[in-house]
């Protein structure tokens, strides 16, 4: 399939996220269950390199499904729909 | 007036990762495709209502989260058994990681409450910039950057529990068969 081009800008993008740390709004403290557990453990020091991996499993989970394609029965619904419109 | 085959290629372009974030909602990969195709319904009877030029990606996943939203409210018993089933929504998992690892990782994105898990999903994984995902949430920037670092703090106190769950008993059964006793 030759359309996939367009979407390229945002896979090249790979990840928008922001250093962990700075939160300065928190529109949503009244969550009981925000921040409740850790930070005070031993394995806080691997935090660093939990949400590297976090980030990475992230985008190999979504990106195992992008790589399917689009299935053929949402191609021709989308050509099948388009010749149609507005007729 | 047939659909402008250039706009025509951008919904087809967008489709991969509109299925990818269907299947993170839905968990389960009929539904998804399911989801996916009503998506594009409904997107193609309104697509007059799409400025070109602007993001597309961002105009249907909006889409796709309402259509979620509205028929999540309906079917709310059946999506909650979400958690175990999304393993079963892929035919491969990506090479780099190990089985058990990546299967760790969905379970413990599962038990991420649902506004979380988009907002993660859509700036961490789709590529989307905090403003977009601001947009197809329908809330505030600051409401997505706080979903995201909570579901980050959230997803890294999980995993790393469940490490210390896998390693502890791990490390007394070697000392028990070492023959030692604790020091």
């Amino acid at each position: 399939m030759g359309d996939r081009g367009k979407d390229d800008d945002m896979k090249h993008r790979k990840t928008n996220l922001e250093p962990l740390e700075p939160v300065a709004e928190k529109p949503e403290s009244h969550n009981p269950m925000g921040r409740s557990v850790t930070s005070q453990k031993p394995e806080a020091r691997l935090g660093r390199e939990v949400q590297a991996r976090i980030g990475q499993q992230l985008r190999a989970m979504y990106n195992d499904v992008v790589s399917q394609g689009v299935p053929q029965h949402l191609t021709d619904l989308v050509r099948r729909l388009g010749d149609q419109e507005a007729e | 007036m047939k659909l402008d085959p250039a706009i025509r290629d951008q919904v087809l372009a967008t489709v991969p990762s509109l299925r990818a974030f269907a299947i993170s909602l839905c968990g389960n990969i009929d539904r998804a495709d399911d989801l996916v195709q009503e998506t594009l319904l409904r997107a193609l009877a309104h697509i007059d209502s799409f400025e070109p030029g602007t993001n597309m990606p961002a105009w249907l996943f909006t889409i796709l989260r309402n259509l979620f939203r509205s028929e999540y409210r309906k079917r709310r018993r059946e999506v909650e058994d979400a958690d175990g089933r999304y393993a079963e929504t892929l035919k491969s998992h990506p090479e780099q990681t190990g089985r058990v690892e990546f299967e760790e990782f969905r379970a413990a994105l599962a038990k991420l409450p649902s506004d979380q898990r988009e907002a993660l999903i859509l700036v961490g994984a789709s590529g989307f910039s905090y403003d977009d995902a601001a947009a197809i949430c329908g809330c505030a920037v600051g409401t997505i950057k706080s979903r995201v670092n909570r579901a980050r703090t959230r997803l890294a106190d999980l995993l790393a529990i469940d490490s210390v769950d896998d390693f502890g008993p791990d490390r007394a059964t070697r000392a028990v068969l070492a023959g030692g006793g604790r020091n």
